[in-house]
């Protein structure tokens, strides 16, 4: 039987590549000068949909919420084999917690028929964990958290392995079911060849828009507007528009969205300065490493 | 986050130097593919950013998937199980799973067939990034040629029947060539073809040292004529694997323990012949080696670059007498030549596959031409056949050849820990060494390529590469590789008089001149490029401090470097040449003496 699935992704900065140089004097991070990259988390959760539809065939939808430039991934997810890809994008949704995004992705997710929706487990910039959990409850279906790998998927059931840090435990479920993939589950694999070839131009009426402007910037608002309505007629007709969204298309309320729908407060933030005070040699031979662990078990470092 | 493509300055300058639009235009034929297929490009400009995506993909694919699995693989080999089926290494199953999802296994074929139609340019350029992540894996990968022979040459049935199935990744193939007493003499070819009462053909006989045997197409060579020896009487067949091919043997080898290399007894194999009878050596399998023989050298060249790399980073970081070797003027000798005869290497065989893909282009318009064209078309169809046919085995000549150095070189410069199985250097020198014996040894390579040099061909490329536009820059090392022609000149009619056996016994010779002068022209090239491209500078072996050159004054020392130091040596070759020594026919017998009585 064929499954559909959706999968929920996000554009993060390359928290990897976080140097000095990155860092505000308040102690967060400049997000513009990071590299934007897919999670690597949702990277897993979308090559789990994809060995999904591979083995059982299907369908794939992808989801993003974030600023226009998100597209990116949602172009990256078709290069690698999902079906249809959808950004939700508003001025509305700006400061989003967890509890206002999950929320506004439950709103999107409802407008879809689907058997499996997967997220990755968490985004590497707010490493919260939460928007998977939030968004199975709104939706009132079953979740597995912490997938390592997929034992079984047959009829409405599914079989998943959880890992739950000092073993596993082995989940069985009825469809609908939420899943979120830890990094373990799986090595993603490439953008594939023709898909790239093909999907380079899928774009989305917000990208529309920006080139048809920067390509004829003496022509009026109507003639804009025809142009737009041109090309992403042309791009639909190929399969390459990639659905926008706005708060308004999910008929979400309002109060429950951005700034207004999240509770969370920052109590503080601590500014972590990263500055070596003292170093010490640790002789490259057994009895120092011997040394080293001891050290490190006595101060608790390592357990 | 390891991408064998973008982190190779080198590939990333060349894929702008050397000129893709043109490549582009022709291969999708003025781009007229566009509207039947939602891949093909509408322009050249989407052609090339066709290229770097896919490029770029796999380089990631190489870097992160391949590359880090290549050890267990060589550690792991292949298995022959009791019931005659092959398992491979888990890194290998990994891998293809990977390249086939990647949509990377139909490079070359044409886009009604799921391929991605890329010039063998790019082809080249992607078995050069997957070999240096993993140099067995390069036997499958590389061996699209069989699909590709199979489009050349086979009936429409056949090419219906397999060519989606290899460009999806379905299935692998195997060239079935050799045979205990046909290796690099395949005219001695005995397997035998015969057809049964309803005009099907079978194939029955034993085929030795078969690269992917256990593969799913095995594209055959065997006798339909049995009463016809040498050549004439080879045809070409297409078999899939199954109960009549049986695995009897898997060699235990000394390197790329990745690729199976099988024993096959076919036991009246049901199979298809590819196009006509009689023509399958003469005209099929020279097509199908020519196109292997890119690949070798591109195999070559990944694994030069994978052994380089170790050695670089080793000697940057590896003290004695209280500083890094590289410091040690013998060490830096050493990198410094490993880098600029990779650099060379790899600037002839993407000349050499751009020649093959304008051969291929203008053999495909030379079939049916516009008329007011058809004489400039069939004249280039001839002059790239001609310079195709001697590039193809000077590349593999001189990259396989290369590699072998430069693996073991890595090895000197780690000393002992480079014979240690700690470090990767001792597998890429084992896996170099087979790039010179197969797809034709470097005797054969020379052979081949030195009838191009004595026959006037090796004389007009060069001449047709000292007519670019040059910077001045490098004006005097035109003038050194312009001394180089003429004593190449002046030496031929001299090896031509003494007949063919002199030509080859200083064949190696001869070929050395002409590729060494082929590699100073480009390189001067590579020197007087429009591309503005910077590049790091080392500051003990790291870019750390962010002072950079920029790619042209780089190509500039490279070239001056390569040509100032040759120079000699072709005048030496040339001498040797000249000489007239013919003691290898004259004094064999009393050299060597007899073999010895046990």
């Amino acid at each position: 039987m064929a499954y559909k699935c959706v999968v929920l992704i996000k554009q993060v900065p390359d928290t990897k590549r976080i140097t000095g140089d990155v860092m505000n004097d308040d102690g967060t991070v400049k997000r513009s000068a990071l590299p934007a990259i897919f999670n690597p988390e949702d990277l897993n959760a979308l090559e789990t949909a994809l060995e999904i539809k591979d083995r059982f065939g299907g369908h794939i939808t992808v989801i993003t919420m974030g600023l226009p430039a998100a597209a990116a991934i949602l172009r990256e997810s078709l290069y690698r084999g999902a079906d249809d890809a959808i950004l939700i994008t508003d001025r509305r949704c700006a400061a989003s917690d967890t509890l206002a995004t999950s929320y506004i992705l439950s709103r999107a997710v409802k407008k879809l028929d689907y058997d499996i929706v997967l997220c990755g487990r968490q985004a590497i910039d707010g490493d919260t964990a939460q928007v998977g959990p939030q968004l199975a409850e709104k939706l009132g279906i079953t979740q597995i958290t912490y997938v390592e790998q997929l034992i079984e998927l047959s009829g409405n059931r599914i079989t998943a392995q959880r890992n739950i840090g000092n073993g596993w435990q082995q989940v069985k479920a009825e469809l609908p079911v939420l899943l979120t993939v830890i990094g373990e589950a799986n090595e993603p694999r490439v953008a594939a060849a023709k898909k790239m070839m093909k999907y380079k131009k899928a774009s989305t009426p917000i990208e529309i828009s920006e080139k048809i402007k920067a390509e004829n910037p003496k022509a009026d608002a109507a003639e804009i507007a025809e142009l737009i309505k041109l090309r992403s007629k042309s791009l639909e007709e190929k399969g390459l528009l990639i659905k926008q969204w706005s708060l308004d298309h999910v008929e979400a309320d309002l109060s429950w969205c951005g700034m207004s729908g999240s509770p969370t407060k920052v109590h503080r933030i601590q500014s972590v300065v990263l500055a070596a005070k003292e170093s010490k040699d640790v002789e490259p031979t057994p009895d120092g490493i011997a040394d080293m662990i001891h050290e490190l078990i006595e101060e608790k470092t390592i357990a | 986050m390891a991408n064998f493509f973008r982190d190779n300055s080198d590939i990333e300058f060349l894929f702008r130097h050397i000129d893709l639009a043109g490549l582009a235009e022709v291969c999708e034929e003025g781009f007229r593919f566009a509207d039947e297929f939602e891949h093909a490009p509408r322009d050249a400009q989407e052609a090339i950013e066709n290229y770097e995506m896919v490029l770029d993909s796999l380089g990631r694919l190489s870097g992160e998937f391949i590359a880090p699995r290549a050890e267990d693989v060589d550690r792991q080999g292949n298995t022959l199980n009791e019931d005659g089926t092959v398992t491979r290494p888990r890194g290998t199953v990994e891998a293809l799973e990977k390249l086939g999802q990647a949509e990377v296994m139909g490079f070359t074929l044409p886009h009604r067939f799921g391929g991605l139609n890329f010039p063998n340019l790019v082809y080249s350029m992607a078995i050069e990034i997957v070999s240096r992540a993993d140099a067995a894996l390069m036997n499958i990968f590389g061996l699209q040629g069989i699909a590709e022979t199979i489009n050349a040459f086979a009936s429409a049935e056949i090419k219906e029947k397999y060519l989606r199935q290899f460009s999806d990744g379905k299935v692998t193939g195997a060239m079935v060539l050799t045979e205990p007493d046909a290796g690099s003499d395949l005219q001695a070819v005995k397997l035998r073809a015969f057809q049964d009462g309803d005009g099907s053909w079978l194939l029955h006989g034993v085929k030795r040292f078969i690269t992917n045997g256990c593969g799913d197409v095995l594209l055959v060579l065997a006798r339909s004529e049995a009463d016809r020896s040498g050549g004439l009487g080879l045809s070409l067949f297409v078999c899939e694997s199954g109960p009549t091919v049986h695995i009897r043997r898997l060699e235990d080898k000394l390197g790329i323990h990745g690729s199976p290399t099988c024993e096959i007894f076919f036991d009246n194999t049901l199979c298809e012949i590819i196009g006509e009878r009689q023509r399958g050596l003469v005209t099929y399998v020279m097509s199908l080696m020519n196109g292997a023989r890119i690949g070798i050298a591109g195999q070559s060249l990944g694994i030069a670059e994978a052994a380089y790399r170790v050695a670089r980073d080793y000697a940057s970081t590896r003290k004695q007498f209280g500083v890094a070797i590289e410091k040690l003027p013998a060490v830096r000798d050493m990198l410094i030549d490993m880098k600029i005869a990779i650099e060379a290497g790899r600037a002839l065989l993407y000349e050499t596959s751009r020649l093959v893909d304008l051969e291929i282009a203008y053999a495909k318009q030379s079939e049916n031409p516009p008329q007011d064209k058809a004489k400039e078309i069939k004249n280039n169809a001839r002059k790239y056949k001609r310079y195709a046919s001697m590039l193809t085995p000077m590349s593999k000549y001189y990259c396989s050849e290369m590699c072998n150095t430069i693996a073991y070189d890595s090895i000197q410069v780690l000393g002992g820990s480079g014979f240690m199985r700690d470090y990767p250097v001792e597998r890429h020198a084992r896996d170099a060494r087979i790039t010179t014996i197969y797809e034709g040894t470097s005797q054969l390579q020379i052979i081949a390529a030195v009838r191009g040099v004595c026959s006037g061909t090796a004389e007009k490329f060069l001449a047709e590469l000292a007519e670019l536009d040059y910077d001045d820059e490098v004006r005097d090392l035109l003038a050194a590789l312009a001394e180089g022609r003429k004593l190449l000149e002046d030496t031929i009619p001299f090896v031509k008089e003494r007949g063919n056996d002199y030509m080859d016994l200083y064949g190696r010779a001869l070929v050395d001149i002409a590729v060494d002068l082929i590699h100073g022209y480009l390189l001067c090239g590579q020197a007087s490029t429009k591309v503005k491209m910077d590049v790091p500078l080392a500051e003990n072996g790291t870019a750390r401090n962010g002072r950079t050159v920029s790619m042209k004054e780089r190509k500039a020392m490279v070239a001056r470097r390569h040509v100032t130091r040759h120079a000699p040596k072709i005048a030496a070759l040339a001498k040797l040449i000249a000489a007239g020594d013919k003691s290898t026919f004259s004094s064999y017998e009393a050299i060597i003496g007899p073999v010895s009585a046990q």
